[in-house]
């Protein structure tokens, strides 16, 4: 088996793949890639199986060490990457055995995806290899990684980097090229406490920024903007949580539930982001902004179904 | 026989609620958890998750794959109430009542230490849902002579087996964490243990109980 070290791991750098689903009703967080699309891509590129664990690196990246050849990927956020000093170009490189990848300056975007060819082979737990750090689960040791971790890396497949054919990707797959600025534009569904809040309050979502605050993490983005108003006062009883959910606090001030959130919560929800816009979602970092806007159950599948689509072609071509 | 149909509501496009009457009761947590049994059972397309709560269930699902009509359908058959379940498994916890906060719940509720143990091994729980942490389950209902609110200020440090009481709920800390409950004892057992066969020990619609060690 082989590795890659960490020399320097970076502000927030997990072990992170499609999540650990079907064991929320045992109070297990789903948890999973921030932006699911471009861990995706990241994974297409190398040949990896979509299911394959990949490194999420946040804001800050870290730099690694190779023990042998391996082709990576790099998608999501945009930061200038450079092997054993030399900038490194497009999305994919090859890595020679005893090289230093090192993440540099972030251009734009709050999450890159780091994929290896043969994956992270980090144990499984739980049928997911992807780290909640609250509850210590799964990744490398259930946390972020630190200077000295070594990473074991499954088998290798092979194929050399040259045979590979990097496909343009689309807006619907790249969130980080559809941002202007830091500024995420994100489409909601009403509910399922709708009836918790006045409509002209649902209305006046839309159009209006929020602020992701600094007290934003992969559990969720406390953003501060206009307040939101309940229009009934009493307790929401605990129920399960969605990704994507607006929650609002009694304060006004909307919760915006990520990755790694509790299983349960008892805020009222007055609407939900759409998957399709979940990837960008997944880009925001504190000081960005974000706006809603109102949109269809037909709408949210149409864009469901060509994000997906361009997802499958990407897959295809990197395998030709 | 009362037949119940839950109201249905949608969250977002991946998700759907199915909620029951909007309170903490075991009959109605009874029906979420009947619904959640049929539709494992129903074994539908597409779904990723399903999750019962107090009152409700939640349904994860691919949209681009499960069939939401059919979903729907399964989530508004008619449940009976008063319907024989199939009873949850029944758990009876050792606990050796020596919590930090034991003192405290007796300044608050009036009662002695030996009296707060004998409200909380008399009872039988429900397990109404497990949330907030891996295997942390939501029991309850307490004798209300020992209900007290949540701390003011929750600890940052927990330790994995303890045994604690918040409102009308009890609850066992399956690892440690960050906790707002008032800490009455400490257990042995493990409510989350990964190399185990069953690696959660509670369900939903199960029953516990609790006896002094």
């Amino acid at each position: 088996m082989s590795f890659i070290r960490v020399i320097r791991p970076g502000l927030q750098t997990t072990v992170q793949d499609a999540g650990r689903w079907g064991w929320q009703a045992s109070g297990v967080s789903v948890a999973g890639a921030m932006d699911l699309c471009s861990l995706r891509v990241a994974n297409a590129l190398v040949g990896n199986d979509a299911r394959a664990a990949a490194l999420e690196v946040t804001l800050l990246g870290p730099e690694l060490e190779f023990e042998d050849d391996r082709f990576v990927s790099m998608t999501g956020a945009r930061f200038e990457v450079s092997l054993n000093g030399r900038p490194v170009q497009g999305p994919a490189v090859a890595v020679a055995a005893g090289s230093r990848l090192q993440f540099g300056t972030r251009r734009s975007g709050a999450r890159a995806y780091l994929a290896i060819d043969g994956g992270l082979a980090v144990p499984e737990v739980l049928g997911s290899r992807a780290t909640h750090v609250v509850s210590h689960l799964g990744g490398f040791a259930g946390r972020a990684l630190t200077a000295g971790d070594r990473l074991p890396l499954g088998p290798a497949s092979g194929r050399t980097a040259s045979a590979r054919h990097v496909p343009g990707l689309d807006v619907s797959i790249d969130p980080v090229a559809g941002m202007r600025g830091g500024h995420g534009y994100l489409r909601v569904l009403p509910g399922p406490h709708a009836e918790w809040f006045d409509s002209a309050a649902i209305a006046a979502l839309a159009g209006v920024r929020y602020e992701v605050t600094s007290q934003s993490n992969r559990m969720g983005y406390r953003l501060e903007g206009p307040a939101i108003p309940w229009r009934r006062d009493a307790e929401v009883i605990s129920s399960g949580t969605t990704i994507g959910a607006l929650q609002v606090p009694r304060s006004g001030q909307p919760i915006l539930l990520m990755s790694d959130r509790q299983t349960s919560g008892g805020y009222p929800i007055i609407a939900t982001v759409i998957v399709a816009d979940l990837c960008v979602a997944g880009q925001l970092a504190p000081g960005d902004s974000v706006e809603f806007a109102a949109c269809t159950l037909d709408e949210a599948l149409l864009a469901a179904r060509a994000q997906e689509k361009s997802l499958l072609a990407v897959e295809r071509e990197a395998q030709s | 026989v009362t037949r119940t149909i839950a109201a249905i509501a949608e969250a977002g496009d991946s998700a759907l609620v199915a909620a029951f009457e909007e309170r903490v009761d075991p009959a109605v947590n009874d029906l979420a958890v009947k619904l959640a049994r049929r539709l494992h059972a129903a074994r539908l397309d597409g779904i990723r998750d399903i999750v019962p709560a107090f009152h409700t269930v939640t349904v994860y699902f691919d949209p681009l794959v499960a069939d939401r009509r059919e979903l729907r359908a399964q989530l508004t058959v008619p449940l009976m109430s008063d319907a024989a379940v199939k009873p949850g498994a029944h758990h009876e916890i050792l606990v050796r009542y020596e919590g930090e906060d034991l003192g405290e719940v007796a300044r608050i509720t009036g009662l002695s230490e030996q009296q707060i143990v004998e409200a909380h091994t008399a009872g039988t729980y429900r397990v109404f849902m497990l949330g907030f942490l891996p295997g942390f389950a939501y029991m309850g209902t307490l004798d209300p002579r020992i209900a007290v609110p949540r701390r003011t200020a929750p600890r940052t440090r927990v330790p994995a087996g303890a045994v604690a009481i918040a409102g009308q709920q009890t609850g066992i800390y399956p690892m440690e964490s960050p906790g707002g409950w008032h800490l009455i004892g400490r257990t042995n057992v493990r409510p989350y243990d990964p190399d185990r066969d069953r690696p959660f020990m509670f369900s939903a619609g199960d029953t516990v109980r609790f006896a002094a060690e």
